[in-house]
């Protein structure tokens, strides 16, 4: 570790790992439910079960993101993060937020809208929260002496993570509308930004693991995130197929997301290329 | 070879085209077909309670509207043309907790107010132009 202030990022991984573990346990309540075996239907109704797993995932993951921008955003930008304890202050409130809303699904407070279970006002803290973190990766950025490819592809996933989580707080009167909003935030996190953050994290890592040159690296990274966003923010259209909206979305949809594996095949041959390339320079050696 | 900036070009070009094309077909079908497809007209105060309502109580953890849910419980779309209005009122207001086909529901115990609203936003689902969704069964052979 280069830098005091990445040690923050453990504590962001060792939260993923707990949401991790607590999500299976309700995936299996789940399944034995599907199984027939629902004795816990009383204090574990289905509903619930299926909204504290789906939203244990999304925590894990962008509790893993947060942390992971922690660690590499320093190192990237050569910079210690400008205020380490708000950092430490932004995941407890995160958790906090987190276990509210989940106790809350316990007891038939949410908002009922899949995957965007979260009620309203717990919206409004999570926007709070995720700016306290923006404001801190921006400004160490911001100060820091280097601003590389790398942290800026990253930084861009996350900045726009964040603004489409907006579309999802916008009340609609009708079904279709609240549908096709609600994918916003859904399709184009998971098959668009969230793909930008995770490159953004792959190549730090190739980089880093491989010895490769920044530049190569960082070249094929634009390239992935290109192919992408070319599939993935049109491939929105494959959850528009039946929801009350023309027959367009069934031809653009079903062209553009059946790209997005491309997207995702470029990234697993980009990473075995990469580690390839850098045995061949033999810079460090993994057994 | 492909350079770095060409590739960043690649990446924001691509990226913006994409995008404006998105914005510019979600603009036609929210001004153009929504309106049409799904009778806004028919929109009343009393299908938004019965929205509400299917939201706060999160219907969608175990049923699916518009194929779009949990998949444990029945697809609803098309329930009132299905079960019929006093089954589903029936089910709605019962205090008895029941598990149709061995999987369970919440007794919700709706008063009748609610199940109305719920009914009404139900029938207005079920009058939307889904593209052909759910598909009619298949009654030969």
């Amino acid at each position: 570790m280069k830098y005091k202030s990445q040690q923050v990022a453990y504590w962001f991984f060792a939260l993923s790992m707990l949401l991790l573990a607590l999500q299976i346990v309700y995936g299996f309540i789940m399944g034995f439910a599907h199984m027939g075996f629902d004795g816990l239907h009383e204090i574990f109704p289905f509903n619930t079960s299926r909204a504290v797993h789906t939203n244990l995932l999304v925590v894990w993951i962008l509790s893993g993101f947060m942390g992971a921008a922690y660690y590499i955003i320093p190192e990237e930008a050569e910079n210690e993060l400008v205020n380490v304890k708000l950092a430490y202050i932004q995941l407890i409130t995160l958790a906090l937020v987190g276990v509210v809303a989940i106790v809350g699904y316990h007891f038939n407070y949410w908002e009922g809208r899949k995957f965007l279970e979260i009620p309203r006002p717990l919206d409004y803290l999570v926007v709070i929260n995720v700016l306290t973190f923006l404001g801190l990766i921006l400004a160490t950025l911001y100060k820091g002496k280097k601003r590389t490819t790398t942290s800026l592809v990253l930084t861009m996933g996350l900045v726009f993570a964040a603004l489409l989580y907006l579309p999802g707080m916008i009340w609609f009167d009708n079904q279709t509308m609240d549908s096709f909003f609600r994918w916003w935030v859904v399709h184009l996190w998971v098959e668009g930004v969230w793909e930008l953050i995770m490159g953004g994290i792959l190549a730090f890592l190739l980089i880093k693991i491989t010895g490769v040159d920044r530049e190569v690296i960082e070249k094929w990274l634009y390239v992935i995130v290109g192919l992408t966003f070319i599939s993935g923010i049109l491939g929105t259209g494959h959850h528009y197929y039946y929801i009350g909206v023309d027959k367009t979305w069934l031809i653009i949809g079903g062209i553009f997301s059946a790209m997005e594996p491309l997207a995702f095949l470029g990234m697993a041959l980009f990473a075995v290329a990469m580690y390839r390339k850098g045995e061949k320079s033999i810079r460090i050696k993994l057994p | 070879m492909l350079s770095k900036s060409q590739a960043r070009t690649f990446f924001l070009g691509g990226t913006v085209v994409t995008f404006a094309i998105l914005l510019g077909l979600s603009w036609n079908s929210l001004s153009n077909a929504v309106p049409k497809q799904t009778h806004e007209e028919n929109l009343t105060e009393q299908v938004v309670r019965g929205k509400h309502l299917w939201e706060s109580n999160n219907c969608m953890g175990c049923h699916t509207i518009f194929g779009e849910g949990a998949y444990y419980a029945p697809e609803l779309t098309k329930v009132i043309d299905r079960r019929g209005e006093p089954f589903v009122k029936a089910v709605l207001t019962s205090k008895a907790p029941w598990a149709p086909n061995g999987r369970k529901m919440v007794a919700y115990g709706f008063s009748d107010n609610d199940a109305d609203d719920l009914i009404a936003f139900f029938k207005w689902i079920g009058e939307v132009d889904l593209n052909g969704f759910p598909p009619e069964p298949d009654l030969k052979q």
